[in-house]
């Protein structure tokens, strides 16, 4: 399926995966992270259930110290 | 917009500072140079000898707490300005009562857990709210890779790769450069609304 990861087309080798998949499959090992799906928040504690469909509109946003 | 119709629009607004160490006090200071109606400053800490290469404080403010310090340099700038301050470390239950007021959140937090803390609870309860995150300004150099990004109500300014470590301190240009990325993108989001 194709999805939209952070404004660029991503295609992903399955017909629906969870967030969890999706970092694994990225290999986005950070630990802060924000994610969005369709302008929706997904908190940490549901990457687990939360399923993304083809066509989503995904961001997933790294949080890097300093300031 | 001429200077007089900028300054009526910003009259009437009121900007949350989440932070007020190198992005915080930089941006603050930046706003309150704009004819802003009000701050909110919220940050817990004090001043110390450390901070003085990258935020807008004074060796004589050394052991200040930083919101005390912050209104005493903006007051100097434009006594006319509303400031009020919060000494507390912010934490996600106080974030929805404290911000709810203001038109825009400047999230300018040193530690990636903070800011994730803050844009997450931004985004579930005041989701309305525009906020200005500042993400990797660390080192030096490499202006060309400084950008501003929005996603939906959410703007990110830095360049998302520059943590601050060890060989990679946070200096005063470079934070600077974000500080007023962030106030700019602030005055963007106000003069357009």
């Amino acid at each position: 399926m194709n999805i939209i990861l952070n404004n660029n087309i991503e295609q992903i080798e399955a017909d629906s995966i969870v967030v969890t998949d999706l970092l694994r499959i990225k290999n986005f090992t950070f630990k802060m992270l924000v994610v969005k799906i369709n302008g929706t928040l997904v908190k940490k504690s549901d990457y687990e259930k939360t399923a993304i469909h083809e066509g989503d509109d995904v961001m997933v946003l790294h949080l890097i110290s300093g300031g | 917009m001429t200077i007089e119709e900028i300054s009526k629009t910003l009259q009437s607004k009121k900007v949350g500072i989440a932070g007020c160490g190198g992005l915080g006090s930089n941006c603050a200071v930046a706003l309150a140079r704009t004819g802003l109606h009000s701050l909110l400053l919220v940050d817990y800490d004090v001043i110390t000898v450390d901070n003085l290469n990258r935020q807008y404080y004074f060796l004589d403010q050394v052991g200040m707490k930083k919101v005390n310090a912050l209104r005493e340099n903006i007051l100097r700038i434009n006594p006319g300005l509303n400031i009020v301050v919060s000494d507390c470390k912010l934490e996600s239950a106080d974030v929805p009562l404290l911000f709810s007021g203001c038109d825009v959140v400047v999230e300018a937090f040193d530690l990636a857990d903070q800011k994730m803390m803050l844009i997450e609870t931004m985004l579930e309860f005041l989701p309305h709210i525009p906020v200005v995150s500042g993400n990797g300004m660390a080192g030096w150099g490499r202006t060309n890779i400084l950008s501003s990004k929005k996603i939906d109500n959410l703007y990110i300014c830095g360049d998302g790769i520059s943590e601050v470590g060890p060989g990679m301190p946070p200096i005063a240009p470079r934070v600077g450069i974000v500080a007023h990325m962030q106030a700019n993108t602030v005055l963007e989001i106000l003069l357009n609304s």
